[in-house]
């Protein structure tokens, strides 16, 4: 297949797969005689970010959406597939090279306080950046810079000389932020930055991001498990499940009628900020051992709609009415209720 | 008479630069089978306030002043020994972190047939009887052979469901649960919530559930505490502070959650953070965020006073003391 991308698309990925080999040593395994035992994490998905949007990955822990974050920024190479960045293959590329490319991408990781090295001050930390990618030449550059940056994200240009231990949890995601910001990165990878955050405290992160997108015209890969800071942030949603895209389509179209029955089982488990008669239906069963996964579509053990086939084959993405697209044989063969979540609220 | 009183309870942890007040006076009580959530920001004194009644706080801290009662027994100066009989026995405990609740190298089913034979008093046997239909009553499947496994042996949602097993099992009349759904998956959470909820109505259990999120206190407790700074802001019906709450903390908090279908532009955002335990100012802690504050509310702190279904700290109801 030749890639065809849209003009306006700024990352394209087509079927990339990661398999971990997490077998026991070889002598364990001889002795033994177990089998080698790969885990999937990601199973041969595609997606594209389109320029200036946000592209949201959601599922439960486990789905593989981290992974595929690391997978896009090169911390893990993939098994199988190819990732193109305006049209550029950057899959096989070694780390930081070629710079000038790399550095148009950025990550913000979860833990703010795991992301920041304690022993260097913020002005190290943010400054670091700029002095490797030769973006500012002179040390009061550099200095300029950083305040310059500290002020963006909404921190005070006297912070610079502080430690990371001396802000607080949001105050640190401010940091990750502007040190990603160094560059000037057209695309933002952001592997569920504010789940470490108190909710009064998410809200300005995200109310940030949101006003540094408008301002800088940045794409934001945004990976959460929670669908309501995804319905705030996200243009596009894709909605994970056991390393596979189970449902990618326009946000609005995903929450008005989601057509993949996961998808309808994270939206109803959603708290609800309504007291009495709203209580969450409880969902039978846990996410299964990504190790063995089950045959035919993953989902189906936890699936109310699941017959043979579902037990049989695994579904393909299909485009919906709706405008997206769902792995789903119960939506393949019309036996998906109609969907009255959100029409009724 | 109430379960359980704190009265006036100040938490203090000695630091080289002088002590620091976590928990800076806080009065609540509890009825029998009631479910309290106790919400707060990182930092605001919740989980310390769990740790008081359970008598795990880490020491050097110590529960400076005030009491914690028990059924009017004061219980916050017993030694440790007396202590240790009534958790467990009287007060369960349920954690974050379901692997580090149990034991590791203990079978789940030792696990609590020993808290059985401790509390209850009952024989190897019959403690084993019990044991499987408590593993059942909290849906695990295959409860026979599940008894003889090791923690590790399951997922973290089956997990939290032993914890829950083992802090009901020695049937007490009142479990701290602190952030019992916190590690766990969306869809898990409403599992284990409604479990607890069910389990704690069918057994007469009260439980304080602390937690940082919202829609967790909003399908499961009757009554809500919220806590800013080490102090009690707000206290009241569920109803109430979740859908008409008295204190601009707590209406702040409310809006600043993204709810689906909102199609507001920007999340409401309470601007600033909470100040640090470190030199608290005179008056109102969350005075310098609040779009009402007004001149005093920075020189004189509220003390909670009846407003609504219970109690608010907010110079805007009513004369400050």
């Amino acid at each position: 297949m030749t890639p065809q991308i849209a003009p306006d698309d700024i990352l394209s990925v087509q079927n990339i797969s990661k398999r971990f080999d997490v077998s026991e040593p070889f002598l364990n395994r001889l002795i033994e005689r177990r089998p080698r035992r790969i885990l999937t994490a990601v199973n041969d998905i595609s997606f594209d970010v389109p320029r200036g949007k946000t592209f949201a990955v959601v599922g439960e822990s486990g789905c593989g959406k981290s992974t595929v974050a690391r997978l896009l920024m090169g911390l893990h190479a993939p098994s199988a597939g190819a990732i193109r960045f305006e049209g550029t293959d950057i899959t096989h590329l070694p780390p930081g090279n070629p710079p000038a490319l790399r550095r148009r991408m950025q990550m913000i990781f979860q833990d703010p306080y795991a992301s920041l090295n304690p022993r260097w001050r913020v002005r190290d930390i943010i400054g670091e950046p700029l002095k490797n990618f030769g973006i500012c030449k002179t040390r009061a550059d550099v200095t300029r810079e950083v305040e310059k940056l500290l002020s963006q994200v909404g921190l005070n240009p006297a912070d610079a000389k502080k430690f990371p231990h001396e802000f607080s949890g949001g105050q640190r995601q401010r940091l990750s932020i502007a040190r990603a910001l160094t560059t000037r990165p057209e695309l933002l990878i952001c592997d569920e930055p504010t789940s470490a955050l108190d909710v009064s405290v998410q809200s300005q992160i995200l109310n940030l991001m949101k006003d540094l997108q408008d301002e800088f015209n940045m794409s934001y890969i945004f990976i959460s498990h929670d669908l309501a800071v995804v319905w705030y942030m996200a243009d596009v949603l894709a909605v994970m499940y056991l390393g596979k895209i189970v449902e990618v389509g326009p946000k609005e179209q995903i929450f008005e009628n989601p057509q993949h029955p996961y998808t309808r089982l994270l939206m109803e488990t959603v708290p609800k900020l309504t007291v009495g008669g709203t209580e969450r239906t409880p969902v039978a069963g846990e996410v299964p051992n990504p190790i063995s996964p089950p045959p035919g579509c993953a989902f189906h053990p936890r699936c109310p709609l699941a017959n043979d086939i579902c037990r049989g084959a695994a579904p393909e993405l299909n485009l919906r009415s709706g405008g997206q697209k769902s792995a789903c044989h119960a939506a393949d063969e019309g036996r998906l209720p109609p969907w009255l979540r959100l029409a009724a609220e | 008479m109430s379960l359980l009183e704190l009265d006036n309870i100040v938490v203090e942890f000695p630091t080289r630069r002088g002590p620091l007040e976590a928990v800076k006076g806080l009065s609540l009580d509890l009825d029998e089978g009631e479910i309290l959530g106790l919400v707060g920001e990182s930092g605001a004194g919740k989980s310390i306030t769990g740790a008081a009644i359970t008598g795990l706080i880490e020491p050097p801290g110590l529960i400076r002043s005030g009491e914690v009662r028990l059924r009017g027994e004061r219980i916050d100066n017993l030694p440790p020994e007396k202590m240790r009989r009534i958790r467990g026995k009287e007060i369960g405990a349920i954690f974050q972190d379901p692997l580090t609740s149990l034991n590791p190298v203990y079978t789940v089913g030792d696990q609590l047939i020993d808290t059985m034979r401790v509390h209850l008093g009952l024989d190897q046997k019959a403690a084993r009887k019990r044991a499987v239909e408590w593993l059942a009553e909290v849906g695990i499947p295959a409860p026979e052979t599940r008894l003889d496994q090791h923690p590790h042996q399951f997922s973290g949602g089956m997990r939290q469901r032993v914890v829950i097993a083992l802090a009901l099992c020695a049937e007490p009349k009142l479990i701290i649960a602190d952030e019992p759904t916190t590690a766990l998956d969306v869809s898990v959470q409403a599992q284990i919530l409604a479990l607890l909820k069910r389990l704690c109505r069918e057994n007469g259990t009260a439980v304080v559930l602390v937690t940082h999120d919202m829609g967790v206190i909003a399908e499961t407790a009757d009554r809500v505490a919220v806590m800013y700074a080490g102090r009690l802001v707000e206290i009241g019906d569920v109803r109430q502070v979740i859908e008409d709450p008295l204190h601009p903390y707590t209406r702040g908090l409310m809006a600043s959650i993204p709810q689906i279908g909102n199609r507001d532009r920007r999340l409401t955002q309470i601007e600033g953070a909470m100040p640090g335990l470190r030199n608290p100012a005179p008056g109102c802690a969350f005075a310098p965020r609040c779009p009402r504050a007004m001149d005093h509310c920075h020189s004189i702190r509220p003390v909670p006073q009846s407003a609504g279904t219970g109690q608010v700290a907010c110079h805007i109801y009513g004369e400050t003391q």
